[in-house]
């Protein structure tokens, strides 16, 4: 029978990545907060790679963690094994990737869920969602509970109408084994909302023991460890190995043999997967003419035998999986704890959301997650983390977060869902934003950290911190700018080691670190007054120096871009009444209803053209509003 | 209100056709500077120092401060103008093509090309505009969109789209290769040397550099060709330039000399518009004021596209004619032999190899001035740029090749000074959006997809 379990501010709807930092921001910014799984022991799992960051990833992270989220902390406190990727290869896309203990990470959240003041962890599978008369949300449980909320946050990830894929067999299931939430999709279509198919898939976890190491390439962490959280004060260690294999032509032949049984290649599977996380059976498929498939393994967990196959997910039967895993190098003998399986889920079409993350013609119900059509715990939590914080502003009547492109990759990809859509599991990469040099993983505290702190989100203690910083970089870069550095032998031995031209007469410090070649690092020698700072203050400081041209460039775009962005659009427009609106641009503005102009010029199918016209249109509105 | 430093934009305002008073409008921050540097009053004012609403009789000037044609410009100042930023308007009566020089050198001296309707844009951004003003600029929208569906028909802005699109194809296949080496740093994709990077780039920079070359002389055929008329003394090269401007325009007599300084003139000439220039007589001379002449026709002479090289055909071939083919170098040249009414004594044989063409002729009554206009045509026509395979067509088509260049050997020098490849991503995608600018895509939806559909990639 049904009975009334309670009221809250803000509930929220799965407590993966996403559904914790929405959790989290909403509690921190002092609304009551439910948080409900389906599955206790499901809060903060990883299902698929038991690693966080990764390219643009971990600039997520550390974005998070500037904001005042704690995936970024937790991630340092789980860490296993640590790489800055990219080294070499430019400061725009260097990027954190840590080898996590998943059941470690997991644990740390959900106790940290736990303990967090105004949150309310509840293991709860919510089967029906619907508005009250007032405005308020109604939630109700398998149990029968019901609970009413301001604001709901959807974060139900691939539990949402789950269903899991291995061969031909098939039945409704979550992550790892969960339970789906079976009931919950057909209430939101109910509700109004348009549901779609999307689907994901995950590689073998195997059992150490039956791997032979003994011929497979190490891959190492790097040292000096570089947390993720700029709060962490004691860097984690590594303390795991991961291994290298290849696939090969028999892992090819056994593959190809077995296609048919394939649910993907037999038409059994109607939802979309990642264009960017291709199954095996996919890429030997896709690229026919590739005699070998990388694949990593990596440990689950300190306290757990469980290895993950990392680049080998797929969905083909059992038998078939056993078969090509036991043809590569190293697993010959392989054991299968947990098969290899796509599973498919409800996701919706995240245009009919604006920038907030909630829905436009539902006030109050916010989505983050794998729900917005995303991949990635990383891209989760931080929806999570601005759909948690806008569910409870509007609450407090505050001014709502929104994150432009040009101030975060966070922005880059709320604006990407929002503005674009998506046609398949949209996973974060560097080349989604066009102001890289600038949104770089070493200065998000930089671009952040004061949002973080008007959020109320960022302790005293850690902004005194943090602009203890600031301060250091700016007085660094003035002395950078004022020192110069005399012509001697000791300086031109340097330079000629490091194949650039000495110096003839006194130059800058400024100047010498401009060049390509030299770094902060390399001038120690013959740059006596040099102070005492975190190595984290003279990478900032040389980034910025020898970049200089190229971020001033992006500046420039940026200023551009703003300058559009701050001319609101009425989201009530009817668009087909526009006239000189191509037709295309009147139904895509019609569909998006775009915030602003820079929103509006982004949207794929409106033309500059269509945009002048907007413009007009604009002003003729404002002046009979003002007559 | 005005928000953020705009570029100035400068265009050709009144109907693009011959003849009549046309203007070249300027506006945005700096719009003043850029026409002092093309417009030189006459008076002692400058169009920094004089306040809105005024008028200056000058003359518009290239680069070396010569003179293009005499010229009133237009004044006003921040807010009070149309746009309400700062306007200069450049006015004269030199019809299409004195306009179209006004605005090329108005855009090396800084502006960039307006669009369709940009005055009107920035008018209604800086809050100048009225409503009747905002719908005429709708039908400019549309009424471009028109000469857009019009150009793409034609069969030259098609080739031309393909040819930029294959330079941009191979950009963006660069690009994604860097892209997807940075983004997939686990994955097995092959790694990009910098040697191929940089033959990449500079086939690209090679093609910009054809396309911005042929614009030029493209530009020849469309905007005129500076040709002028040289030779000794009295072998009646100013009673060619009258018969080609068809009226006096120089003055003729019978003494050697007549014409001291440089006379020019704007005609038609078999479809084909000449800057022409009638000098003094080439040759050594005493006369002070003369020999200044000359030495003005000898610098004219070098900076010509086309000579007319006159000759007295009743006379023998003298060291002053032979010096003057010397002067010509390698500029082309069609030697015409005058007074071909009378007896001939001049050797043409002796210099034919020297011309691309030798024409007899009776500048006093005209006879075999449709030889001339055929050698003009056959030499002009034979010039390396062939339509069919693509040309730049207007300025700013022009510009956008420009920019596109410009960041394009950003990149390439990124990549020979050593620095990383996201900094030479920077500047190699500056140059895909210039490129990309003119097909209305965005860049990092196609090096997205570039990616997906090349490289195999993804855990």
């Amino acid at each position: 029978m049904r009975y009334q379990a309670g009221k809250f501010d803000v509930a929220v709807i799965g407590a993966g990545h996403a559904g914790i930092e929405a959790g989290l921001a909403s509690a921190r910014l002092g609304c009551s907060t439910a948080v409900f799984t389906i599955n206790m022991d499901a809060v903060g799992n990883c299902p698929c790679n038991p690693s966080i960051g990764g390219t643009a990833k971990g600039h997520l992270v550390r974005e998070i963690d500037a904001l005042g989220g704690e995936m970024g902390k937790t991630a340092d406190a789980a860490t296993l094994q640590s790489r800055m990727l990219n080294l070499g290869k430019g400061p725009a896309v260097h990027s954190l990737r840590a080898q996590i203990d998943r059941r470690e990470y997991s644990k740390i959240m959900k106790h940290k869920l736990e303990l967090q003041e105004n949150l309310y962890l509840k293991q709860a599978e919510i089967t029906d969602l619907f508005p009250g008369a007032d405005g308020v949300w109604h939630l109700v449980t398998r149990m029968e509970a019901e609970y009413e909320a301001k604001a709901v946050v959807l974060a139900t990830g691939t539990f949402l109408g789950g269903r899991i894929f291995v061969g031909d067999v098939s039945f409704e299931s979550g992550p790892d084994g969960m339970f789906p939430a079976a009931f919950l999709g057909a209430s939101l279509k109910k509700l109004g909302l348009q549901l779609r198919r999307f689907k994901t898939g995950t590689p073998a976890r195997v059992l150490r023991s039956s791997i032979d190491f003994s011929e497979l390439e190490e891959q190492a962490g790097d040292e000096p460890v570089v947390p993720f959280s700029y709060e962490t004060q004691i860097p984690p260690k590594n303390t795991a190995i991961c291994h290298i294999s290849w696939t090969n032509d028999r892992t090819k032949d056994v593959i190809l043999k077995n296609l048919h049984r394939s649910p993907l290649y037999g038409g059994a599977i109607e939802g979309i997967g990642p264009r960017y996380c291709p199954s095996i059976e996919d890429k030997i498929v896709r690229f026919a003419d590739k005699p070998r498939h990388q694949l990593f393994i990596e440990p689950c967990g300190q306290d757990t035998e469980e290895m993950y196959l990392q680049g080998m997910s797929s969905s083909l039967p059992e038998d078939v999986q056993i078969a090509f895993y036991r043809t590569i190098k190293g697993l010959e003998n392989v054991e299968i704890m947990r098969s290899a399986y796509a599973i498919e889920y409800d996701c919706v079409d995240p245009t009919a959301m604006n920038a907030t993350l909630e829905f436009r013609d539902f006030p109050g119900l916010y989505g983050a997650g794998q729900f917005n059509g995303s991949s990635g715990y990383e891209e989760a939590a931080a929806q999570g983390f601005v759909a948690g914080a806008n569910a409870a502003l509007k609450i407090l009547g505050r001014e709502p977060l929104i994150l432009d492109r040009a101030s975060s990759y966070i922005g880059t990809l709320i604006d990407d869902l929002v503005t674009k859509g998506v046609n398949d599991p949209y996973r974060m990469m560097t080349s989604r934003s066009e102001y890289r040099l600038v949104l770089r993983q070493d200065n998000a505290d930089e671009r952040l950290t004061p949002i973080g702190r008007k959020l109320g989100l960022i302790s005293d203690e850690r902004y005194a911190k943090f602009l203890e910083k600031e301060e250091m970089k700016k007085a660094e870069r003035r002395r950078a700018d004022e020192t110069v550095i005399p012509p001697s032998s000791e300086v031109n031995e340097i330079l000629v080691s490091r194949e650039t031209s000495p110096i003839s007469s006194g130059v800058r410090l400024t100047e010498l670190l401009r060049r390509p070649q030299l770094t902060y690092e390399a001038l120690a020698p013959v740059d006596p007054t040099r102070p005492e700072l975190p190595k984290a203050v003279f990478e900032n400081v040389e980034i910025e120096i020898k970049y200089e041209g190229y971020i001033r460039r992006q500046r420039a775009d940026i200023a551009e871009m703003r300058r559009l962005e701050v001319k609101r659009l009425p989201t009530d427009v009817d668009y087909s009444k526009i006239i000189g609106l191509r037709s295309e641009a009147q139904e895509k503005l019609g569909k998006i209803r775009p915030e602003n102009i820079g929103q509006a010029s982004r949207i794929s199918g409106v033309s500059p053209a269509d945009i002048s016209v907007l413009l007009i249109w604009l002003s003729k509105r404002d002046r009979s509003a003002a007559e | 209100m005005r928000m953020i430093e705009q570029k100035t934009i400068a265009a050709i305002s009144t109907a693009q056709a011959p003849g009549g008073i046309g203007i070249v409008r300027l506006s945005g921050d700096r719009a003043k500077e850029i026409a002092e540097k093309i417009f030189i009053p006459k008076g002692r004012k400058k169009i920094s120092e004089v306040p809105g609403y005024t008028s200056l009789y000058g003359s518009a000037v290239d680069e070396n401060g010569e003179r293009v044609d005499e010229a009133l410009a237009l004044v006003f100042t921040a807010p009070k103008s149309y746009t309400g930023e700062d306007v200069v308007e450049i006015s004269c009566h030199g019809g299409m093509f004195i306009m179209r020089r006004i605005l090329a050198l108005a855009i090396r001296a800084g502006a960039v090309p307006a669009q369709a309707g940009e005055f009107t844009k920035r008018a209604f951004l800086n809050g100048r505009i009225d409503l009747t003003r905002a719908e005429s600029v709708m039908q400019l929208i549309s009424a471009s969109g028109e000469d857009a569906a019009k150009a793409a028909a034609s069969g030259n802005e098609g080739v031309l789209q393909r040819k930029i699109e294959a330079i941009r194809d191979s950009l963006v296949s660069a690009a994604a290769h860097l892209t997807a080496w940075a983004d997939y740093p686990d994955e097995e994709v092959p790694e990009i040397t910098e040697e191929e990077l940089s033959q990449t780039f500079s086939k690209a920079q090679a093609a910009f550099s054809k396309l911005l070359r042929e614009f030029d002389s493209g530009r020849m055929l469309r905007e005129g060709v500076k040709t002028v008329i040289a030779g000794r003394p009295n072998v009646g090269k100013s009673t060619l330039m009258n018969l080609l401007s068809g009226y006096d325009r120089s003055i003729v007599t019978e003494h050697a000399g007549t014409t001291r300084d440089i006379v020019e003139d704007v005609i038609n000439f078999a479809g084909i518009p000449l800057y022409i220039a009638d000098t003094a007589g080439i040759h050594d001379t005493q006369d002070p004021i003369e020999s200044i002449g000359v030495d003005r026709a000898v610098t004219k002479l070098s900076q010509a596209q086309l000579v007319f090289a006159v000759f007295d055909s009743s006379e023998e071939l003298t060291e002053e004619d032979l010096s003057l083919i010397g002067k010509i170098g390698n500029i082309p040249a069609i030697a015409v032999f005058n007074k071909s009414d009378l007896p001939q004594k001049a050797d043409r044989e002796r210099i034919r190899d020297k011309f691309s063409a030798v024409v007899p002729l009776c500048a006093k009554d005209g006879e075999g001035l449709d030889k001339l206009e055929e050698a003009v045509v056959s030499l002009l026509r034979q010039n390396p740029v062939n339509p069919s395979e693509g040309v730049l067509f207007t300025e700013r088509q022009r510009d956008v090749i420009e920019r596109a260049n410009e960041a394009l050997s950003e990149a390439a020098s990124a990549l020979a000074g050593g620095m990383t490849f996201d900094a030479v991503t920077v500047s190699l995608e500056g140059c895909i959006s210039a490129l990309l600018e003119l097909t209305g895509e965005r860049i990092s939806d196609t090096v997205i997809d570039e990616v997906f559909s090349k490289f195999c990639v993804g855990k």
